[in-house]
């Protein structure tokens, strides 16, 4: 008697249909709330939908309703994981239409926290795409740079996450002596140590080159054709970087390299990120050895307030400073789009003034908003557990992109 | 244009460029301006791709960038819609708007640009401009089931409905916005300066009725 053999489900003439599957919006490696409506074909992706705008709080209609200065700490609460990058494009495109000078004190200072922002962002996006991929440790590691990063912001404005530090014409206040020390002594010390100690289990890691290499590859004309920008572009082989070809503030006067991938997959963006952080440490060195004394806000009494001395001493100033909280500044008629690069890629702010003291209308250009409409594209023909790779090197944070 | 005074980003000087692109459109151009360093072309409507594809492929726009919708609700046409150009190999950025109205619909670029499906979709959500060709305009930042375009002048800050969770019905229902107290809109013009209205009492120095 001949041996009976059980047949396999998935062979013969049997025909699977495709099945659709909702990712998100309450999904731990989703980065927030985004929901992607699926369609799988077994566990190969077909088709990806991502629904945007659960978070969608309606932040350029309430900008629109406020002063310019009043409007500011809503930039803080885009991107919630750089919130100084958001301010520093919304500040430029006043001061573009305004044509005011900055001092050279507060360039520094914009342009170092900025970084501080960048490597503060990239620890996060770091520590949360190795762990999307199943790596835990890393994730911790880079976690207490973070958290160096949020004490430094504590002590530079007296908020953690929510700064609203940088302000038209300057920034809101000097920051103290200890503290530029510090960050000094961070970036040679702890930094690299604690974030080449995170690399090295992660960078030649089997398991993790198994996860992000050859994943989600975009050619050079699909990353500009889908509008990429940031790491993104770079990962694609493009130099493409606005603070290298557009320098705003003290830019153009610093040192650093563009880092760019060769392959443009998970793992290239990965590594530009880990490459930018070291970068953005040379900028700080730099802007530390090079930061004149000096005021840290525009002397036009007209847009930045008076000192508090300064107040209690002047008639002219008090009514400035009680102008300026109450009316704000008129900016003239105009409209500028103003864009930088934030730790995302291009942050854009594109500002239309009629001349009176609110906006009439402030379009914000978020970064992950072409990049996850892209994701259809990026993923299709991927494998299901590969979507949350390519979400994580996509660094999309909600709060940006819904708005 | 006066000195540059401010520290926004610098790309390549503007000069000259607007001589060039106006001239390249030729008649498909309706006004353009250089201000505050910005370069912003006025098309016609109905020649929107066509004027694009000419910047993308014969002067080196290569992305587009964002595309932005406006609302000047006392105009005729009241909405612009506002296409955002980079060329990462000249380092150059230009405008190129068009205006419409509520029912005129404006040409798809998603033709020229992937990424463009999305920005129309959001102009569409935001102001209700309908774009004709894009096959895929759906809502995309508003709740499921919106109705009203919120970014229109016209459209309150508070909104019309608000949701909350109903424990009677054991799911989340929509509700007429209820304020229990006026929304307050400060107006801190100066009257010197800027405010046209009259306040209180002032018409009685007119010679008005007391």
């Amino acid at each position: 008697m001949s041996v009976q053999l059980e047949e396999s489900p998935t062979t013969g003439d049997e025909v699977i249909t495709n099945y659709t599957i909702n990712f998100g919006p309450q999904h731990p490696a989703a980065h927030g709330v985004l929901r992607m409506v699926m369609e799988l074909d077994g566990e190969v992706i077909e088709r990806i939908d991502p629904h945007v705008g659960l978070l969608h709080r309606g932040t350029e209609k309430l900008i629109e309703n406020k002063t310019y200065l009043q409007a500011l700490p809503y930039f803080d609460r885009l991107d919630y994981c750089s919130p100084l990058a958001q301010e520093y494009s919304y500040v430029l495109a006043i001061e573009k239409l305004l044509n005011i000078e900055v001092p050279i004190r507060a360039q520094y200072l914009r342009t170092m926290f900025a970084e501080l922002t960048r490597i503060c962002n990239h620890m996060l996006n770091i520590g949360a795409h190795v762990m999307d991929v199943g790596a835990m440790t890393p994730n911790l590691w880079v976690f207490e740079l973070r958290e160096d990063c949020m004490n430094f912001f504590e002590r530079m404005s007296g908020a953690r996450m929510h700064h609203a530090y940088l302000r038209p014409g300057g920034v809101h206040q000097d920051v103290p002596e200890k503290l530029l020390v510090d960050i000094g002594e961070w970036v040679d010390g702890r930094l690299p140590e604690l974030i080449g100690d995170a690399m090295s289990l992660v960078m030649d890691n089997r398991i993790f080159k198994q996860r992000n290499v050859d994943i989600a590859v975009v050619s050079r004309e699909d990353a500009v054709a889908w509008g990429f920008s940031g790491p993104m572009i770079r990962a694609a082989g493009i130099p493409w970087d606005l603070r290298k070809s557009q320098p705003y503030d003290v830019y153009d006067r610093m040192e650093f390299e563009i880092p760019v991938g060769t392959n443009s997959d998970c793992y290239d963006r990965f590594m530009v990120r880990v490459k930018e952080v070291y970068e953005s440490a040379k900028i700080i060195k730099q802007c530390l050895a090079e930061m004149p004394e000096g005021p840290i806000a525009s002397t036009d009494g007209k847009v930045s307030p008076p000192k508090r001395g300064e107040m209690k001493q002047s008639m002219e100033s008090l009514i400035h400073h009680f102008k300026l909280y109450t009316e704000g500044f008129h900016v003239p008629a105009g409209e500028v789009y103003v864009a930088t690069e934030s730790p995302k890629g291009e942050f854009g702010v594109y500002l239309v003034s009629d001349g009176s003291n609110k906006p009439y209308r402030c379009k914000i250009r978020p970064t992950a908003f072409s990049h996850l409409q892209a994701m259809d594209m990026m993923s299709k023909g991927h494998m299901l557990p590969d979507a949350t790779a390519i979400l994580g090197a996509i660094d999309v944070v909600f709060g940006e992109c819904d708005r | 244009m006066s000195e540059v005074l401010h520290s926004a980003p610098k790309f390549v000087s503007n000069e000259g460029v607007l001589d060039t692109l106006v001239s390249a459109l030729g008649d498909m151009v309706l006004s353009s301006k250089e201000e505050h360093g910005e370069i912003v072309i006025t098309v016609k409507r109905d020649e929107i791709g066509r004027a694009i594809k000419l910047l993308r492929d014969e002067h080196e726009y290569q992305q587009l960038v964002e595309i932005a919708g406006v609302d000047f609700p006392e105009r005729t046409e009241r909405f612009e819609v506002v296409y955002m150009l980079l060329s990462l190999t000249k380092n150059h950025r230009v405008m190129v708007k068009l205006s419409t109205d509520e029912n005129t619909p404006v040409p798809t670029v998603t033709t020229l640009w992937p990424v463009a499906g999305w920005l129309e979709r959001e102009v569409f959500d935001m102001y209700g401009v309908k774009f004709a060709g894009n096959n895929d305009l759906r809502r995309n930042l508003t709740d499921y089931g919106f109705s009203g375009h919120p970014l229109r002048k016209d459209f309150p800050l508070t909104g019309y409905v608000e949701l909350r969770y109903s424990e009677e019905e054991k799911r989340v229902v929509y509700e007429p916005v209820e304020l229990a107290q006026d929304l307050r809109q400060f107006d801190f013009l100066s009257p010197w300066e800027g405010s046209e209205y009259v306040l209180p009492g002032d018409e009685k120095a007119e010679g008005g009725e007391a």
